[in-house]
């Protein structure tokens, strides 16, 4: 428990707190994951609700200021400052490091202590593992803030390995038509080509030329995806029995036209409600998300032992309610900018 | 269980029809007899479980979690059902889990009493689509989109027979259906068709509109005022008694004082009504006797039920569903002649010489139990299904006013992210002095997805206060409202309640401090009992029996 003299008397709100441009951390004059550019961001991955262009510096892991220079043209007018998992470093009168959150490749959270106390923004996170990032790391801690995306109990993300078996069993029955996979560009769209592969699928997958330069950036990172290639690329392919991810927005598009009677497969957590799934036309949803279930929240708020814990980024009502239900002393903290749909 | 856990979810993704069809084919060809039976009755809702209501689910789930995170979670999911399985967690010791006849037959002999064990312990052993689809079953509510007809349509494919020969040996039969499956799986021979009481397919009307009607010869049709009750068919045979919807559906079972006037053998096409001495009452009062399995005392003496027949398919034992319409007339008058029956009676024929003539009828008619009104060509035998050319539906056209947008509330159901549920209201003098809202009704549709998308929005970025799912906005939006009737109602603050409201156009272009007023509405209000001339009735102006007087 990391409850010092200092935590009882300070009130952390005095040093943290939200604004319009986003979270600020006044006595080291930065905010974290600004909605608008800053002139000192700390960034905890390379999402677009958390990663945006124009901050005068920008303090990230090597990973995610990587995914940020292939996003933004690789950003020369902002000064970038790489800092590791473990590593820390002295912002104005605050220590600020990093630790895994297990949520994409270079996720973070950020560490800040100031006056003997010590935040933890998460970022957004999950649990489980996930072969393209390394698993969130539990740092004890006096405030934690953390994401609310599923933060319901009727969120239980199944195993991974039983929604790619979904998706493979779907295959095998509708050898003639293709499979249309809706993925998020960054993330999801590597852990699902390296899901397929540990099941067994050595296959080519096609990819929508939107998602190309990502996955070349993980291949960078010794993150084999096995055979990709973009649909742009194929010479007198049919597309038939085949495996095609794209962005969940692209199935909608014109640019579906060219398959095969398609499947719409859209991987998220959302997928776990009926109503959502079907909003978004799916016809074979698939439940595989980056952000933590309800166990996992909970869980993650029993392993940092805060006994300040502030809920941000979606459901915050319940897991208010339950964090006050087993004695933390838990609040909302609105943030705007958020978008709900990169999940 | 699982086997029918599986088709449910495949359906609730699968839209299109020919897709279902095959999804419900391939399982009732693969699955054994009786779960194909049980599935078959759950699909055309043929099952009732009176023991495992909502209450007892919502008992569940807060006895799980806790009473506020069960809110907020029904809340998010729109659907009790789907909430409770999805916080239920699967417990590996629990054994295996069970088949659809097991959980059909045990739950028809539990008790009251013994019914929350036995659910809990299949909810323990089910995965979360197994909870998903028990809980469905259990509360009748599937929502699959797969209509009683659809699933009858998916049988009859399986035996390669039409879906209008199983319809009519529908109601004969009861689940779990195995005379049926022999029959088109096994060639044994098909099961009687209990004649009279079964349901006959119905024969259904297009929409048609004044310009169409030019082509049309006024001297080939006959006109009956739409009467705005619920199209049902009476079938009686060697003593059974039945009355069905128009999809043929039994409701027999919520008009019991129907069922107990008829006297008489045959099978007869009307509009179920609900009248009080000579009146007929307004469809509101109609809507408090649906969708009841069973009715009380002071239902049936308060909403007394009616049925005004407009045709006649069987009578005595001989089928006349080939003899032309002027003749089925002909047979029907003269046997409601014979007798008088006080819950009975004759929908009258609308005389006129030409469309110039009906049009002007339809468009002095504004009484609240009519629609419009219905063409149905005297040469027209009665044909099953919505053939084109021999009936016409001509409806009357809707009212409009512009009102505001005052509240909105999300969806459920598929809409359940989006405001989709509008309250509108109109202008009247406010206690202080000035103007104020007053709500007149409710839409939640009659606009276009993209339109939805679009009011979602404008919700979203114009509210002003929420209270749980209703977020009040600011007063500045107007909508069009397109209704069919309005009449007066203490249920409301505004003290009017239009009947079926839904938005007609978003007028953006429109300063809301010009929207209608509680008055303006007041001016629309029409009497509420048109009135048939065999039931008592008087002489009117454009025709016998119908009352129309406009409010000063």
């Amino acid at each position: 428990m990391a409850i010092t003299t200092a935590s009882e008397t300070l009130n952390p709100r005095t040093w943290l707190y939200p604004t319009p441009r986003g979270l600020y951390c006044e006595p080291g004059d930065f905010y974290i994951d600004p909605a608008f550019a800053v002139p000192r961001a700390v960034i905890t991955h390379g999402h677009g609700d958390h990663a945006r262009p124009g901050h005068r510096k920008a303090l990230a892991t090597p990973e995610t200021l990587a995914i940020m220079r292939t996003r933004f043209q690789d950003m020369p007018d902002t000064e970038q400052q790489a800092l590791k998992y473990g590593e820390s470093v002295r912002i104005g009168e605050v220590e600020v490091g990093f630790a895994p959150a297990g949520h994409i490749l270079g996720s973070a959270q950020a560490v800040l202590a100031y006056k003997g106390q010590r935040i933890v923004v998460s970022g957004d996170y999950k649990r489980r593992p996930d072969p393209t990032c390394l698993p969130f790391e539990p740092v004890p801690c006096d405030v934690f803030i953390t994401e609310a995306t599923f933060a319901l109990p009727v969120f239980h993300h199944p195993s991974d390995a039983g929604e790619i078996g979904k998706l493979l069993r779907s295959v095998d029955t509708f050898p003639e038509r293709t499979h249309l996979v809706g993925v998020y560009a960054l993330g999801k769209c590597q852990r699902v080509i390296r899901l397929l592969r540990d099941a067994g699928y050595d296959k080519r997958i096609w990819l929508h030329g939107g998602l190309m330069s990502l996955c070349r950036l993980y291949q960078e990172h010794g993150i084999d995806l096995g055979d990709v290639a973009p649909v742009s690329e194929a010479i007198l392919e049919t597309f038939k029995g085949a495996i095609v991810l794209c962005p969940p927005s692209a199935i909608a598009d014109r640019w579906s036209r060219r398959f095969a009677d398609p499947i719409a497969a859209v991987c998220s957590g959302w997928m776990n409600v009926r109503a959502r799934a079907r909003q978004r036309g799916a016809e074979l949803p698939l439940i595989i998300s980056d952000h933590a279930d309800w166990p996992e929240l909970t869980q993650t708020l029993k392993d940092v032992g805060a006994p300040w814990v502030w809920v941000t980024h979606g459901r915050e009502e319940a897991l208010v309610h339950y964090a006050r239900g087993i004695g933390i002393d838990a609040e909302a903290l609105h943030l705007s900018g958020r978008d709900e749909e990169d999940s | 269980m699982q086997a029918f856990a599986r088709l449910l979810d495949s359906l609730s993704f699968q839209p299109a029809r020919n897709a279902k069809l095959r999804l419900i084919e391939t399982y009732l060809r693969e699955t054994p007899d009786p779960d194909r039976g049980w599935a078959l009755a759950a699909l055309t809702g043929g099952l009732d479980f009176p023991s495992a209501k909502p209450a007892l689910l919502r008992g569940f789930g807060q006895e799980k979690i806790g009473e506020e995170l069960f809110a907020l979670s029904y809340d998010y999911v729109g659907d009790l059902a789907e909430t409770l399985s999805l916080i239920w967690e699967t417990d590996p010791a629990a054994g295996p889990p069970p088949t659809l006849a097991e959980v059909v037959e045990t739950l028809q002999r539990a008790t009251r009493a013994q019914t929350p064990a036995i659910l809990k312990r299949w909810l323990d052993a089910l995965d979360s689509t197994g909870r998903w689809a028990l809980l469905k079953l259990l509360t009748g509510a599937l929502r699959v989109g797969v209509s009683a007809r659809l699933a009858k349509q998916a049988v009859a494919n399986i035996g390669s027979q039409p879906v209008d020969a199983v319809e009519e040996v529908w109601h004969g039969l009861e689940a779990p259906y195995r005379p049926l499956f022999d029959w088109l799986l096994q060639g044994a021979p098909r099961p009687q068709s209990n004649a009279g009481a079964a349901f006959l397919p119905a024969m259904l009307a297009n929409p048609i509109d004044r310009t169409e009607l030019d082509a049309l010869d006024p001297t080939h049709f006959r006109a009956e005022w739409k009467w705005d009750g619920i199209r049902v068919q009476v079938a009686t045979s060697g003593g059974l008694k039945r009355l069905y919807s128009r999809a043929g559906e039994d409701v027999s079972g919520a008009f019991p004082d129907i069922i107990e006037a008829i006297d008489f053998e045959g099978v007869f096409d009307g509009e179920l009504l609900v009248r009080r001495e000579t009146a007929v009452a307004p469809f509101n009062d109609l809507q408090q006797r649906l969708n009841r399995k069973t009715v009380t005392p002071k239902m049936l003496k308060e909403h007394p039920a009616h049925v005004r027949l407009y045709d006649v398919l069987w009578l005595e034992g001989e089928d006349l569903r080939n003899l032309p319409f002027d003749q089925r007339r002909v047979r029907l008058e003269a046997w409601m002649a014979l007798k008088e029956r006080p819950r009975f009676d004759l929908s009258p024929l609308v005389t006129f010489a030409d469309w110039a003539e009906l049009a002007a009828k339809r468009e002095e008619m504004r009484a609240d139990g009519i629609e419009g009104l219905m063409l149905k060509r005297g040469d027209s035998a009665y044909l099953s299904g919505r053939p084109k050319g021999p009936w016409f539906k001509w409806k009357r056209d809707p009212m409009l006013a512009d009102c505001v947008l005052m509240y909105a509330q999300r969806g459920h159901g598929k809409r359940s992210s989006f405001y989709s549920d509008f309250t509108f209201g109109c202008w009247r003098d406010g206690s202080a002095g000035g103007r104020e809202l007053a709500p007149v009704g409710k839409a939640y549709f009659g606009f276009t997805d993209e339109e939805l998308r679009w009011l979602d929005k404008w919700v979203r970025d114009h509210t002003t206060n929420r209270y749980g799912p209703v977020r009040e906005v600011e007063q500045k939006l107007v909508l069009e409202i397109a209704f069919d009737g309005i009449a007066r109602s203490t249920r409301h603050k505004s003290g009017v309640a239009m009947r079926f409201p839904r938005i007609n156009r978003i007028r953006t272009d429109k300063p809301a401090g010009e929207a209608d007023t509680i008055d303006n509405l007041l001016r629309l209000l029409t009497n509420s009992a048109p009135e048939s001339p065999l039931a008592g009735g008087m002489s009117h102006a454009h025709y016998p029996g119908v009352t129309v007087t406009e409010e000063p």
